[in-house]
C-alpha cells in the first residue's frame, strides 16, 4: 500500500523526440444528441405537436371555458347533438361531451405516464439484474417474463381488473405487470451486449460496486432504444386504458374516461355518432402522437 | 488501350450534414493482367473507389466528375441492365468480411452456382461441375461437402476461399479485392495471400488490391498507389515506391513501422502527427499539409495540387517533393539498457478450463513463466491462443481453475477483483484492444480518470483530483480541455491515450496492454506505442504486451512468450526468440509476416488448414495437427519436453535442439528489411 | 431436433401449469367469494357456508389448485355435481372425465357445452383476420422495405403508423358510423344468425376489418424494417455485384432473410388477436369466445374464466412453440 503511495504519480515527461505533440481538444460536437436533433425529423415534430396539444388541454382544463364534466343538463338529453350550449353535444346522461373529452385528457395523461414510469422502474431493475448477474437470476426473471408475456394482454387486463376491481391504481398495476417483462427483455439484451464492452471491465478494475456498474455504467447506455420504447409504450398503455374503459373496466364513474365515453355513445350511434366518435378521435390523435414521436426517434437513431 | 482507366474521378456523398467529397481528381490506368495495389488508412476512400467502379454507390452517392473506362466503355451512368453485363462477368469483387458477404440462409453451393447459371445456356450440371473444379482451385478439400454447408458452418479462412471462388467463377478480366485478409489470423492470411498470387498466375486476371497494410500490398502488387483523403498522393512500381518514397505521407507511413531488425534500443518509431481528416472537412491545398512536418505556408495551402511525375512512372502529388531532404534515421531515442529487475509476476502451472456442455475448453493449460520489474513481456499468439484469457485472470476479471499466479508474493490466480484489496487492484491495470469500447459513451472522458483517482485514494478533494486529471492528460499528450469531451468526439488514437491515462491513474506496477494498437490506423500506432514505452520506462512499470504482431513485439519486448491453443510453445529473451533455433510454430508465424521488400529472400513455411478448436485438446503437442515438421505419432500422444536453448530460452518440442538449430533464419539477410506490420488483423475474439 | 421438441413441450406444459395457477390464485384468492359467486347474490348465507364446508375452501390455495387440476384431468369427481349439494348442476358427460372444466354459473350449463361452440366462432373470425393480415402486411412491408426512403416507403410507413394508432374499439365504432349508420351498406351486429336479413358473410366484414387493420399496420412495419435492414447487408451487395437481376436479388437473397424476424412476430399476432377479439366481439355483439370471457369475468363465473384463460394460454403458447420451430427452419444459423 505505502509502496504505491510513495511512488511519484507523474514522472517527469520523458524527453522523447518521437512523442506526439499535445493535441487540442475537439472544438465542437460531431454528433449532437438524439433529442437535440429532434427538430430535423418532421414525423417526430408532428407527433410532438399532437402530444403537446393534449398536454396543454389537460393542464388548462380547469380554466378552459367548458362546463363541468360531471354536471347533468337533463334538458339536453332529448337532443344530444351539438348546439350553442354544448358544442360537441351531450352524453346519454346530459353531460357535456367537449368537457368530458377535455377532462378525459387529464385522466389519461395522468394515468398513462405514471403506469409506464412504474413499469420502467420494475422492468429496468429486472433487466439489469438478469443481464448483469446472468445465472439463476436470469433464469428466474426470464421464466417469469415468458409466463406473463404468454398471456394475451387484454385477457390479462380483463382477468386482473375484474378481480381486483377498477381503479386508477389497479390500472397502473395491470400495466406494470404486462409491460415490465417486455421492458426487462429489452434492457437485458442491451446489458448483455454492453457487458462485452471494455469500459465495464475498466470499471471492475476500479473495484466499482455492482450497483454503480449497473446504474452508472450500463443504464445510461440503454437510453437510446428505451426512449423510443417509452413513447411506443405510452401509446400502448393509452390504448389499454381506453380499451378497459370501453369494456366497462376503466375508472369508476363519474370520472371522464375516453374509452368509457365511446362505449356509452355506442347506444346512441344511430342518433348521434359524435358521442362515440369525438372521444375516439381524441384517443387516436394522442396515440398517433406517441407513435409518430417513436417513429421519428427511431429514424433519427438509425441515421447516426 | 488499358483494361481499366479512371480519369479525374470525383465521388461525393450527400448526408444530412452536407456534401462530402470522398474521392477527388482520381486517375489510374491498369493493363491486362497487371496487379495494382491501393494503400491508405481508414476513411481515405479506397472502398468507395471500388464501389464506384462497380456502379454501386448507394442512393446518396454519385460520381460528380470524370470517367471510368473499362475495356473502352465508360461505366459511369450505365443503366442497371448494362451494368449487369459487366458485374459478375467482366469484373468481380472479393470482400473484406467474408462472413458478412455470404448469404447466411443459402448453402454455399447454391450461392456459387448462381454465377455460372447467369450465363445463357449453362445447365445445372455444368454449373455444378464448374463450381467443384473452382473449389479445388482454391484448395478447399471435399468440394461436395462444402457445397452442402451454410456459410456459418465453415471457418473464416474457408469463407474467404469461397468468396474468391465465387469471384473467379465469373472468369473476370478484372478482380477487385477489398482487404481480403483483414480479420484473418496471421498464418491463415498468409495462405490466402499465396492463393491470390497463385490464382493470378493461373487465370491471368488483372487485380486492384486494396489494403491498409503496405506489407500485404507488397506481396501481390506490381504497381502501387498511395491514397490519402480521397486523393492519389503517390503512384509508382512497387520496387521504386519502397526504395525511394517521395510523398511525405508515404515516407511517414514507412517510418512509423518498426524496421524488421530494429528494437526500442536502436531506432525510434516516427509517428505522423494528428489523424486522418474527415471527408466532410473543408480544405485548401494539400490534404496532408496539416500533418506534414515539411509543409510550408504559402506553398502547400494555396490551391489544388496536381499529381506530377517525379521520375518516369513515379507520380507524386506534392509541391515540395524535389526539395525534401532524404529521410534521416533519427537515433535520438534509445531506451535505457536493461537492468535485471526482480521477478514480480510468476505463473506456475496456471490453467483455465471452461466447461462447454460436456466438453472441456482448455483456454490456458499449465502456463509457466515470469515477468521482471520494469521490463516488457510480450505474449504472442493467434486467436484461440488463450493470451487474452491469461490477461483477464491476471487483471482479476476471470479466475484460474488450477495453478498459481504470484504477484509480489501473493497468489492472485483465483482472486477476482472483488477479492483483491485496493492496493492490489491499483497495482495491476489494463489497456484494452478496442478504442471504441474502452470508454463509456455516455460519460465525459475526464470522468473515469477522476473516478479512478478517487477509488484508489490517490487524490482527495475536488481540486486535487482536478489537478491530477490534468497532469494525467498531459502525460498522454492531450490538452486538459479534452476531459470535457465525449468519447465519440475523439479519434481512436486519442481514446486509446485516455485509456492509458486511466490505467496509470492508480500508479500501477504492472500494466497489461491487450493489443492496444491493433485497431488503430498505421500512422497513429507509432505515437501510441512511443507513449506507452515512454511512460512505462519512466515509471519503471512492468508491462505485459499482448499482440499477434511479431514485428512490433520484436521492437518493444524484452521477453517473449509464444502461445498456441492455450499452451506455451516457446519463451525467452526477444533476441533469442527471433533467431534459430525456432519452435516450428514461431517459425511459421515469422514466415507469415508480410515483408515490405518482396525480393528479400527468406525461408518460408506455411501452415496447413485452420487453427483448430480448443475443445477437448489432444494429449500431445497442441500444434501437432498443423506442424510442418511433425516427427511422428509421438507428437500426438506425448506432451513435448522443454528444451533449454540457453539464456532462459525454452522450446517445447519433440525435435532436438540440434536439429532445430539447423533451420536457417527466416529473414535471412533481410533482417534489416522494412516490414509492413499486420495491423488490424486478428482482432477476432480470443477465447475467454 | 427430437430432444429440442421434447424440451420445448415440457416448457410449454410448465408455463401452462404456472400461469393457470396464477389465474386460479387471482380468481379464487378469497375463498368466501368462491362459494358466494357459485351460488349467486340471492343465496342464503347458510347455503354459502354449507358449500364453503363442502368444497373445503379453507384448504390452502395450492391444495385447492391441485384438486382443480384433478377434476380437470378426470382423476377426481366434480364436487359441485354432488346431488347432496342440490345445485342442479348436470353434466351429461358424467362427473368424472378428462377435460372437465366444471359448470358455468353464468350460462347454467357445463362449461364444455358453452366453450367449444364459442371457440369455433372465434376461430372463424380470427382465421379470416389472419388470412387478411399476412398477405397484406407482407406485400406492403416488402415493397416499402425494398427501397427504404422511397415515396412508396414513406406512404406505407405513415399509413401503418396511423393504422396502429387506432385501437380496435375506436376503429369498430368508426367503421360502424361510416358503413352502417351513414351508408347502410353493412350490418352493425354480427350474431351469425342470417334470419336478421343480412347474410353471414356480410356480417363478418366489419369485425374482420376491425381486427385486421390494426394488426396489419403493426406487422407491415415489422416486415418493412426487417426488409430495409436486410437490403443494407453486405450479402445483398454481393448478390447485386454478382450480376443477378433485381428480381432474383429480392426473391432469392433478401426475402428469406427478411422473413426470419417478422415470422415470429406474425405468429405471435395470434396471441394478440385473442385479445383483439374480446373488444371486437363486444362491439359487434359477436357470439364468440372473447365476449364469453369478458362476460364471465364481469359476472364472476369462476369455472368459465379458468377454462377460457387456460384455452387462451394453450393457444398462445402453442403458437409460440410453432413459431420457434418455424424459426429454426427459416434460419440455418439457429440449427446446429
Amino acid at each position: 500500500m505505502s509502496d504505491v503511495q510513495t511512488r511519484p504519480l507523474i514522472a517527469p515527461a520523458p524527453s522523447l523526440p518521437a512523442m506526439p505533440a499535445i493535441e487540442p481538444a475537439p472544438a465542437e460536437r460531431r454528433a449532437p444528441s438524439l433529442l437535440r436533433r429532434l427538430p430535423t425529423s418532421r414525423v417526430a415534430m408532428v407527433g410532438l405537436a399532437l402530444v403537446l396539444f393534449w398536454i396543454a388541454v389537460a393542464s388548462l382544463a380547469p380554466v378552459l371555458p367548458v362546463p363541468s364534466p360531471t354536471a347533468h343538463d337533463y334538458a339536453a338529453i332529448g337532443h344530444p347533438g351539438p348546439g350553442a350550449r354544448h358544442w360537441l353535444g351531450v352524453d346519454p346522461l346530459g353531460r357535456d361531451t367537449l368537457a368530458r373529452v377535455v377532462w378525459g385528457a387529464r385522466t389519461v395523461l395522468a394515468v398513462a405516464p405514471a403506469a409506464v414510469l412504474a413499469a420502467y422502474v420494475v422492468g429496468c431493475a429486472m433487466g439489469l439484474l438478469a443481464g448483469y448477474y446472468r445465472g439463476w437470476v436470469d433464469v428466474v426473471v426470464s421464466r417469469v417474463s415468458d409466463v406473463i408475456l404468454s398471456f394475451p394482454v387484454v385477457v390479462l387486463y380483463v382477468i386482473l381488473i375484474a378481480n381486483i376491481g377498477p381503479s386508477a391504481m389497479n390500472i397502473v398495476v395491470a400495466a406494470v405487470l404486462s409491460s415490465a417483462p417486455a421492458i426487462a427483455r429489452i434492457v437485458r439484451g442491451l446489458v448483455m451486449s454492453l457487458m462485452h464492452q471494455d469500459f465495464v471491465a475498466a470499471a471492475e478494475l476500479r473495484r466499482e460496486s455492482d450497483l454503480y456498474i449497473m446504474l452508472v455504467e450500463l443504464l445510461p447506455n440503454c437510453r437510446g432504444p428505451l426512449i423510443t420504447d417509452f413513447c411506443l409504450r405510452l401509446g400502448y398503455v393509452t390504448i389499454a386504458i381506453g380499451t378497459l374503459g370501453f369494456l366497462g373496466l376503466g375508472l369508476p364513474p363519474p370520472t371522464p374516461d375516453w374509452g368509457g365515453m365511446v362505449k356509452q355513445g355506442t347506444a346512441m350511434l344511430t342518433v348521434y355518432p359524435g358521442m362515440s366518435l369525438y372521444p375516439a378521435f381524441a384517443l387516436v390523435s394522442l396515440v398517433l402522437g406517441f407513435n409518430l414521436l417513436a417513429d421519428g426517434l427511431t429514424e433519427l437513431s438509425m441515421s447516426d | 488501350m488499358p483494361l481499366l482507366s479512371i480519369e479525374n474521378l470525383s465521388v461525393e456523398y450527400r448526408t444530412s450534414a452536407g456534401r462530402s467529397v470522398v474521392i477527388s481528381d482520381f486517375s489510374l490506368a491498369i493493363e491486362q493482367g497487371e496487379s495494382f495495389g491501393l494503400v491508405g488508412e481508414s476513411g481515405c476512400g479506397k472502398s468507395t473507389l471500388l464501389m464506384a467502379i462497380m456502379g454501386y454507390l448507394g442512393r446518396n452517392g454519385a460520381v460528380t466528375r470524370g470517367r471510368i473506362l473499362f475495356e473502352g466503355r465508360d461505366l459511369v451512368g450505365l443503366s442497371d441492365a448494362e451494368l449487369r453485363q459487366v458485374r459478375g462477368s467482366r469484373i468481380a469483387v472479393v470482400y473484406q468480411e467474408p462472413s458478412a458477404a455470404l448469404n447466411p440462409s443459402l448453402t454455399i453451393g447454391r450461392q456459387l452456382m448462381e454465377v455460372p447459371l447467369l450465363r445463357a445456356g449453362t445447365t445445372v450440371a455444368d454449373a455444378r461441375a464448374q463450381v467443384v473444379r473452382m473449389l479445388g482451385d482454391v484448395h478447399l478439400p471435399h468440394p461436395d461437402s462444402v457445397m452442402r454447408r451454410y456459410p456459418h458452418q465453415v471457418s473464416g479462412g474457408q469463407k474467404q476461399r469461397v468468396v474468391l471462388a465465387m469471384a473467379l467463377l465469373a472468369n473476370p478480366a478484372l478482380l477487385l479485392l477489398d482487404e481480403p485478409t483483414t480479420g484473418l489470423d496471421v498464418t491463415v492470411a498468409a495462405t490466402v495471400l499465396d492463393l491470390v498470387n497463385e490464382l493470378r498466375q493461373k487465370y491471368r486476371t488483372a487485380l486492384v488490391y486494396v489494403s491498409h497494410n503496405l506489407g500485404v500490398i507488397a506481396q501481390v502488387c506490381d504497381q502501387i498507389g498511395v491514397m490519402y483523403a480521397g486523393e492519389m498522393v503517390e503512384s509508382a512500381p512497387a520496387a521504386s515506391l519502397f526504395a525511394s518514397p517521395r510523398h511525405p505521407y508515404t515516407r511517414g507511413l514507412i517510418a512509423s513501422l518498426p524496421a524488421l531488425g530494429a528494437d526500442k534500443h536502436s531506432a525510434p518509431l516516427i509517428p505522423i502527427p494528428g489523424s486522418v481528416p474527415s471527408p466532410m472537412a473543408a480544405r485548401r491545398g494539400c490534404a496532408f499539409a496539416p500533418r506534414c512536418v515539411d509543409a510550408r505556408a504559402g506553398q502547400c495551402d494555396i490551391g489544388a495540387i496536381a499529381i506530377r511525375p517525379a521520375a518516369p512512372d513515379h507520380l507524386v502529388r506534392c509541391v515540395r517533393f524535389a526539395e525534401l531532404a532524404p529521410p534521416v534515421a533519427s537515433d535520438a531515442f534509445v531506451a535505457d539498457a536493461q537492468q535485471d529487475g526482480e521477478v514480480v509476476l510468476e505463473a506456475d502451472q496456471l490453467s483455465r478450463v471452461f466447461k462447454v456442455g460436456r466438453l472441456r475448453l482448455v483456454a490456458n493449460d499449465a502456463l509457466n513463466f515470469e515477468a521482471r520489474r520494469g521490463r516488457v513481456l510480450a505474449i504472442v499468439g493467434e486467436s484461440g491462443s488463450g493470451k487474452s484469457t491469461f490477461a483477464r485472470i491476471l487483471a482479476g476479471l476471470d479466475a484460474a481453475t488450477s495453478g498459481s499466479l504470484r504477484f509480489r508474493g501473493a497468489d492472485v490466480a483465483t482472486q477476482p477483483v472483488r477479492r483483491r484489496n485496493a492496493a492490489q487492484v491499483a497495482a495491476i491495470q489494463m489497456v484494452f484492444q478496442n478504442p471504441d469500447g474502452t470508454l463509456n459513451p455516455s460519460h465525459r472522458v475526464g470522468r473515469p480518470l477522476a473516478r479512478a483517482l478517487r477509488r484508489f485514494g490517490v487524490a482527495r478533494g475536488r481540486r486535487a483530483i482536478d489537478a491530477r486529471v490534468r497532469a494525467l492528460l498531459e502525460m498522454v499528450r492531450l490538452h486538459p480541455a479534452v476531459q470535457h469531451s465525449l468519447p465519440r468526439q475523439l479519434s481512436g488514437g486519442q481514446k486509446q491515450r485516455i485509456a492509458i491515462a486511466r490505467a496509470f491513474a492508480g500508479n500501477p506496477e504492472l500494466l497489461i496492454a491487450d493489443e492496444p494498437v491493433s485497431s488503430l490506423d498505421v500512422s497513429v500506432q507509432a505515437a501510441v506505442v512511443n507513449l506507452l514505452l515512454g511512460i512505462q520506462a519512466s515509471h519503471g512499470t512492468t508491462m505485459l504486451f499482448i499482440s499477434h504482431d511479431l514485428v512490433l513485439v520484436r521492437y518493444l519486448a524484452d521477453e517473449v512468450v509464444v502461445m498456441y491453443l492455450g499452451r506455451v510453445m516457446e519463451c525467452g529473451p526477444v533476441q533469442a526468440l527471433f533467431s534459430p533455433p525456432y519452435h516450428p510454430y514461431t517459425e511459421a508465424l515469422l514466415s507469415a509476416v508480410p515483408l515490405l521488400d518482396p525480393s528479400a529472400g527468406r525461408a518460408r513455411i506455411r501452415l496447413e488448414g485452420e487453427i483448430p478448436s480448443p475443445l477437448n485438446p489432444p494429449p500431445g503437442c497442441r500444434f501437432a495437427g498443423r506442424c510442418p515438421r511433425k516427427v511422428g505419432a509421438v507428437c500426438d500422444t506425448v506432451p513435448p519436453p522443454a528444451r533449454e536453448a540457453g539464456d532462459g530460452h525454452l522450446i517445447f518440442c519433440h525435435i532436438s535442439l540440434d536439429e532445430l538449430r539447423r533451420v536457417p533464419p527466416v529473414f535471412g539477410d533481410a533482417a534489416a528489411a522494412v516490414v509492413g506490420a499486420p495491423t488490424t488483423a486478428s482482432s477476432r475474439t480470443d477465447t475467454h | 431436433m427430437l430432444k429440442y421438441l421434447l424440451r420445448r413441450v415440457l416448457e410449454l406444459v410448465l408455463t401452462l401449469v404456472l400461469s393457470s395457477f396464477v389465474v386460479f390464485m387471482l380468481t379464487e384468492f378469497s375463498p368466501g367469494n368462491v362459494a358466494r359467486k357459485t351460488l349467486g347474490p340471492f343465496a342464503l348465507q347458510e347455503q354459502v357456508d354449507v358449500l364453503y364446508e363442502k368444497l373445503h375452501l379453507n384448504d390452502p390455495l395450492l391444495v385447492r389448485y391441485v384438486r382443480w387440476v384433478g377434476v380437470l384431468t378426470g382423476l377426481e369427481a366434480d364436487p359441485l355435481q354432488d346431488p347432496a349439494l342440490d345445485l342442479d348442476f348436470h353434466d351429461p358427460r358424467g362427473n368424472r372425465y378428462f377435460g372437465n372444466f366444471g359448470y358455468s354459473t353464468l350460462y347454467k350449463a357445463p362449461v364444455n357445452d358453452v366453450l367449444w361452440n364459442r371457440l369455433g366462432n372465434t376461430a372463424l373470425l380470427a382465421g379470416l383476420a389472419f388470412a387478411v393480415i399476412v398477405p397484406l402486411s407482407l406485400v406492403l412491408g416488402i415493397l416499402a422495405g425494398m427501397r427504404a426512403g422511397s415515396a412508396l416507403d414513406r406512404l406505407v410507413s405513415t399509413a401503418s403508423v396511423v393504422m396502429t394508432s387506432v385501437p380496435e374499439f375506436a376503429l369498430g365504432v368508426m367503421l360502424v358510423a361510416v358503413f352502417v349508420v351513414s351508408l347502410h351498406w353493412l350490418p352493425g351486429t354480427s350474431t351469425l344468425d342470417p334470419s336478421g336479413g343480412w347474410p353471414v358473410a356480410a356480417q363478418l366484414v366489419l369485425p374482420v376489418a376491425t381486427l385486421a387493420i390494426y394488426d396489419a399496420g403493426y406487422v407491415a412495419r415489422m416486415v418493412r424494417s426487417s426488409m430495409a435492414e436486410v437490403m443494407t447487408r453486405p450479402y445483398i451487395r454481393t448478390a447485386v455485384l454478382k450480376g443477378l437481376p433485381r428480381r432474383q436479388v429480392i426473391l432469392r437473397h433478401a426475402f428469406r432473410n427478411a422473413m426470419i424476424a417478422p415470422f415470429t412476430v406474425m405468429l405471435l399476432q395470434i396471441n394478440w388477436l385473442i385479445g383483439g377479439v374480446v373488444v371486437t366481439e363486444l362491439v359487434f355483439a359477436y357470439p364468440g369466445f372473447g365476449r364469453m370471457l369478458l362476460d364471465a369475468a364481469l359476472f364472476g363465473d369462476i369455472s368459465l374464466i379458468e377454462a377460457a384463460t387456460l384455452i387462451a394460454l394453450l393457444v398462445a403458447t402453442t403458437t409460440q412453440l410453432l413459431s420457434d420451430i418455424g424459426y429454426r427452419f427459416l434460419d440455418p444459423q439457429s440449427r446446429r
